[in-house]
C-alpha cells in the first residue's frame, strides 16, 4: 500500500505549489515536546518510508535533522486524562479538527469531545508540507489511527504492569483500563505516574478495523459548530494583539508595474501613522483601519506599466506560448500516456472527432479574505494567519526577513476556508514587516478587492481532443493535449488502445496557483464533454457508451449507482429540460454525477435543478459531513460550470468584486442527492476536492440533452453560444 | 473627526469616539470587540456583516455608525439568551447547516430577521430573503433545511 500511495503523489502536479520547499528545517525534537506538555504518554508517529512526508516531490527532500522527518503527527496522553493530538494540518473547512478526532477517539475508546486537537502550530506541532491534495484522510488519518492504537496499548502495558496482570485480560473502555476478573479499573491520567512515556509507533500495529468502528464511521457533529453559530470563534482577522495596530498597503497600478517614485511626505505627518518604505513595497500602520486607509491614499505614487495580455486574446495566448514554462516543476516535454498509435486507431474508427475545450480563469474568493496579526518580541516573530501551509508560510517569513526558521512562529486558526487559493502568506509578510517598522502588533486584512487582485487563480486552459470510435462504439483513439491548465486528472480511465496523453506548460498572463482539485476540474470537462459527443456520433446512450468502454469496477460502481438512483433511462426529460452524465476519478476518489437542467427558452439562462452524486472515497469517516463536503464541490462547481470568469485588460482585473462577479447563490443550488459508497474493504481516500469534477460536464451535457447545443467552454454562457450561432 | 457617539448594542449602551462616517462593521469588530460580524466584500454583496438594526437584517459594511445611534442594535453575539441559543443557531448546529463557518453568523442574523416576520416561510422565500448572503462553501441545501428546522422549534 506504501508504494502505491507514494507513486500516486508523483503525479501530484507540484508545479502549481508556488513556492519552492524550504531548505533548512529545525524541528522540534523529543525532548522538546515533554518541555510543551509536562508528563504522560506520547506517541510520536514514526513511520516506516517517511510517509509522514506527504506533500508530494517537490517537498521531499532533506528536512534536517533525524527523527523530525518521521513524524507525522503525536498524540499526548495527559496525567489528567486529556487527550491531545497536535498535527500540522489546518482547518479550513473541511471539517478535519472533528474527522481526525473521531479516528483518535475510536482507537482510545474515549468520546469525540475529550480529544483535542492542536492544529498548525509550527512551534509545538510536527513538521507538515500543508493541507491540500485532498491528503488528510488519506495519509493523515491512518496515520493518526495508528498513533491512537498505539497510545491505547501503551496504556495497556502500563495498566498490566500496575495491576500483575496478562495484558490479554484487559480492556479499554471510558478513558480507563478495565480488569474486569478483579472489578478494577485505571484511569489514563493515572497510569503514568508522573513519569513521561515515549512511545514510537512501528507500522504494523493492530488498529481497529472500519466494520467495527464506533465513534469514526458515524456522523458526528462539528465539534467547534456552538463557537462559530455564536461568532466566538476567532478566526486570524479576529485576533486582538495588546497595542494592535492596523496595516494597509500600497498596491501597483497594474500587473507588471514598476514603482518610479513615491511622495509619502503627508502620510508621514498624520499622527499616529506609520510609513514602511522597503524597495517597491510600501506599507502604513495607523490606530484604526480607516485611519490606515487615509494614510494610504494622501501618498502619491508613480508607476510605469508595461503592456500586459488581456482576457480577450487568452486562449491564443496560451497556445502560442506553449513550451515556456516560466521554471519550477514538471509538466511539457513527456506525455503523461502514450500507448499504441494514434494514426493506427484514427484509421481503425468509423466516426473521427476533434474539438477544443477551454476553461476561464477563476478566483478562489474563500469569503474570508488573507488575514494577518503580527508580531515581534525580542527579534522572534509571531503570525496568526489563515494558511493551507503553516511551516510554508513560515519558511516564506524566515527567508523574508533573513532569520532562522525558529523565530518565526506561525499559528493558524481555522480559517475562513481556501479551497487551494491559501497555500501563500503574503498578507503573513506584509504584515510582519510593517509590524517591523511600527514596533507593534499590526493586523492586515485584505480587501476583496485585494483578495480578487493579488492573490492567485485558477489556471485557464485549453484542450485539444482529437479521437476516434468504431460504428459499435469502442474507442479506437484518443489524443489529449492539455495547455497549461494542469495534470491532475488528465489520463482517462476509459479503455483505449491508442493513447497520446500530454500537457504543455506555457507562459501565463496571471499569477496562477492551486484551485480544488486542480486541473482535474479541466480535464475531466474536455473528456466528459468529448465521451458525450462520441455516444451521440454513433447514437449510444451516454451511460452505455462508457460502460462499453470501462473496465474499471470502482468507476463502473459509481457510475451505476448514480445512474440508479437518478432514474437513468427510465424516463424522458420535460421539455426545455435535459439529462447529463458524467464522472470520473482524482485523488483515491471516484465520483459519477447526472444532472437535470432546464434552460429558459427566452433568455438561454439555464438553472441545474436536480444533481445526483455517487462517490466512492474508500471507508468513509463521517457520512454525513462527506456528504456536506460533496454537496459544497457541486455547489462550487456551479460557479465554474456557469458564470465564473476572471476578466482582464491592461494589466487590470475588469470584474475583480463581488457586485461584478457572480459567484453561486441560494437560488443556484439545485437540490443534491448524495449517494455513498462505502468502500470498507479499501483505503480511505479525500473528499473535499474530487466531487468537484464531475459537475461541469454532467451540466454541459445536460445541456445538450435540452438543446442541441454544446458548449466546450467555461463557463458555459448559452447566451453568448447561441448569439454566436452555435449548435451541435 | 472623532466624536463621543453612544450605541444601543444587544441591550448593553456603548460608548465609542470615532468619526461617523466609520462603517459600523468596523466599529463593532475593532473599537468594541464584537467580532462575530464578519468582512467578506464590504459592498453589502456577501451578507457576512449582517446585523440587525430594530429587527432588520442590515449590511453593517455599508452602514455608518452616525446612521444607527439611537436605534437598536443586534449582533450575533446577542443572540444567545442566559446560556441558551437562539432557535436558529440550535437549527445551524443540528443541521450541520456549515463548514469554515464563516458566513454563518450573516446567515443567522438574516434567517431570524426573516422568521421574526414570518414563522413558517416557503422554500422559495427563504431563497429570496437569503439570496444577498453569500456562502462559499455552498452549504445552502443545509442551511435553507436549518431555517425550516428552526420554524418548526
Ligand atoms: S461584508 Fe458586508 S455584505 Fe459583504
Ligand atoms: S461555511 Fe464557509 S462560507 Fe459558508
Amino acid at each position: 500500500m506504501t508504494d502505491e500511495i507514494i507513486e500516486e503523489l508523483e503525479l501530484e502536479p507540484e508545479r502549481y505549489e508556488l513556492h519552492a520547499g524550504p531548505l533548512l528545517h529545525f524541528d522540534l525534537d523529543r525532548r522538546d515536546f515533554f518541555k510543551v506538555t509536562g508528563g504522560g504518554i506520547f506517541v510520536l508517529l514514526a513511520l516506516k518510508g517517511s510517509l509522514a512526508q506527504e506533500s508530494g516531490g517537490g517537498q521531499r527532500r532533506g528536512q534536517g535533522g533525524a527523527m523530525p522527518k518521521e513524524i507525522g503527527a503525536w498524540i499526548h496522553v495527559a496525567e489528567d486524562g486529556s487527550v491531545t493530538v497536535y498535527t500540522g494540518k489546518v482547518e479550513v473547512g473541511q471539517n478535519i479538527r472533528t474527522s481526525l478526532s473521531q479516528v483518535v477517539a475510536e482507537e482510545l475508546r474515549i468520546p469525540l469531545t475529550s480529544v483535542k486537537m492542536v492544529m498548525g502550530d509550527t512551534d509545538i506541532v510536527p513538521y507538515d508540507a500543508g493541507t491540500f491534495g485532498s491528503l488528510t484522510t488519506r495519509m493523515m488519518s491512518p496515520q493518526l489511527r495508528k498513533a491512537g492504537a498505539a497510545a491505547r496499548e501503551a496504556l495497556i502495558d502500563l495498566a498490566a504492569e500496575a495491576a500483575k496482570v496478562d495484558r490479554k485480560e484487559l480492556t479499554v473502555a471510558g478513558g480507563k483500563v478495565i480488569h474486569a476478573a478483579s472489578k478494577r479499573s485505571f484511569e489514563f491520567g493515572k497510569l503514568t505516574h508522573g513519569q513521561r512515556v515515549a512511545r514510537v509507533i512501528s507500522d504494523d500495529v493492530g488498529v481497529t478495523p472500519p466494520g467495527e468502528w464506533k465513534i469514526a464511521g458515524k456522523s458526528a457533529q462539528k465539534v467547534d459548530a456552538r463557537a462559530i453559530v455564536t461568532g466566538k470563534h476567532e478566526y486570524s482577522s479576529d485576533i486582538k494583539r495588546p497595542g494592535l495596530l492596523h496595516a494597509k498597503v500600497l498596491r501597483p497600478s497594474a500587473y507588471g508595474a514598476t514603482l518610479v517614485s513615491a511622495d509619502s511626505r503627508e502620510a508621514e505627518k498624520l499622527p499616529n501613522v506609520t510609513v514602511v518604505k522597503d524597495g517597491e513595497f510600501i506599507g502604513v500602520a495607523a490606530k484604526s483601519e480607516s485611519a490606515a486607509a487615509k494614510a494610504r491614499e494622501s501618498i502619491r505614487a508613480e508607476w510605469k506599466t508595461a503592456p500586459q495580455p488581456s482576457s480577450r486574446e487568452l486562449f491564443d495566448y496560451l497556445r502560442t506560448n506553449a513550451g515556456q514554462s516560466q521554471g519550477g516543476g514538471r509538466g511539457g516535454g513527456r506525455p503523461e500516456a502514450a500507448t499504441g498509435s494514434i494514426e493506427k486507431g484514427l484509421a481503425e474508427g468509423d466516426h473521427k472527432l476533434q474539438q477544443t475545450y477551454t476553461v476561464a480563469y477563476i478566483a478562489h474568493i474563500p469569503l474570508e479574505p488573507r488575514a494577518a496579526v503580527a508580531e515581534w518580541n525580542d527579534g522572534k516573530l509571531t503570525v496568526w494567519t489563515g494558511t493551507q501551509r503553516p511551516f510554508g508560510v513560515r519558511s516564506e517569513l524566515a527567508q523574508a526577513f533573513h532569520i532562522p526558521e525558529e523565530k518565526v512562529r506561525v499559528l493558524v486558526p481555522d480559517t475562513g476556508s481556501g479551497y487551494g487559493g491559501k497555500h501563500t502568506g503574503e498578507a503573513a509578510i506584509e504584515a510582519a514587516r510593517i509590524a517591523k517598522a511600527a514596533g507593534k502588533p499590526v493586523k492586515l486584512v485584505w480587501t476583496r478587492e485585494e483578495e480578487f487582485n493579488w492573490a492567485y487563480f485558477r489556471p485557464a486552459g485549453v484542450i485539444d481532443v482529437n479521437s476516434a470510435v468504431t460504428r459499435d462504439g469502442k474507442i479506437t483513439a484518443w489524443e489529449f493535449h492539455n495547455y497549461n491548465s494542469g495534470q491532475a486528472g488528465i489520463r482517462t480511465l476509459y479503455e483505449v488502445p491508442n493513447q497520446l496523453i500530454q500537457f504543455h506548460s506555457t507562459k501565463t498572463p496571471l499569477r496562477q496557483g492551486s484551485y480544488r482539485a486542480l486541473a482535474a476540474t479541466a480535464n475531466h470537462f474536455a473528456r466528459e464533454t468529448h465521451m458525450d459527443e462520441l455516444a451521440h456520433a454513433v447514437k449510444m446512450d451516454p451511460l452505455e457508451f462508457r460502460l462499453k468502454n470501462l473496465k474499471d469496477d470502482r468507476l463502473r460502481a459509481v457510475f451505476e449507482a448514480a445512474a440508479a438512483k437518478f432514474g437513468w433511462g427510465k424516463t424522458k426529460p420535460a421539455p426545455g429540460r435535459g439529462f447529463g452524465i458524467a464522472g470520473g476519478f482524482e485523488k483515491g476518489g471516484y465520483v459519477a454525477m447526472c444532472a437535470e437542467v432546464s434552460v429558459d427558452r427566452t433568455s438561454s439562462a439555464v438553472k441545474i435543478e436536480r444533481v445526483v452524486a455517487s462517490f466512492d472515497c474508500g471507508p468513509v469517516v463521517n457520512p454525513d459531513q462527506l456528504r456536506n463536503q460533496i454537496e459544497g464541490s457541486v455547489v462550487m462547481g456551479i460557479g465554474g460550470a456557469l458564470f465564473e470568469a476572471i476578466e482582464f485588460e491592461d494589466g487590470k482585473l475588469l470584474n475583480g468584486r463581488l457586485s461584478s462577479y457572480r459567484v453561486p447563490r441560494f437560488s443556484d443550488a439545485p437540490s443534491i442527492d448524495v449517494v455513498l459508497v462505502d468502500r470498507k474493504d479499501l483505503p480511505t481516500a479525500g473528499a473535499g476536492e474530487t466531487p468537484i469534477v464531475g459537475l461541469a460536464p454532467a451540466v454541459g451535457n445536460a445541456i445538450f440533452n435540452a438543446t442541441g447545443i454544446r458548449a466546450r467552454s467555461l463557463p458555459m454562457r448559452l447566451e453568448k453560444q447561441i448569439a454566436q450561432g452555435a449548435k451541435g | 473627526m472623532a466624536n463621543a457617539i453612544e450605541l444601543n448594542i444587544n441591550s448593553t449602551r456603548h460608548r465609542v469616539d470615532v468619526e461617523s462616517d466609520r462603517s459600523l462593521l468596523s466599529v463593532l469588530r475593532d473599537d468594541l470587540d464584537l467580532t462575530g460580524s464578519k468582512y467578506g466584500c464590504g459592498e453589502g454583496q456577501c451578507g457576512a456583516c449582517t446585523v440587525l438594526i430594530d429587527g432588520k437584517a442590515t449590511r453593517s459594511c455599508i452602514t455608518t455608525v452616525g446612521s444607527v445611534v439611537g436605534k437598536r442594535i443586534t449582533t450575533i453575539e446577542g443572540l444567545e439568551q442566559h446560556g441558551r441559543l437562539h432557535p436558529v443557531q440550535q437549527a445551524f448546529i443540528e443541521a450541520d447547516a456549515m463548514q469554515c463557518g464563516y458566513c454563518t453568523a450573516g446567515m443567522i442574523m438574516s434567517a431570524a430577521a426573516l422568521l421574526a416576520g414570518n414563522s413558517n416561510p416557503s422554500n422559495d422565500e427563504i431563497i429570496k430573503n437569503m439570496e444577498g448572503n453569500v456562502c462559499r462553501c455552498g452549504t445552502y441545501q443545509r442551511i435553507v433545511a436549518a431555517i425550516h428546522k428552526a420554524a418548526k422549534a
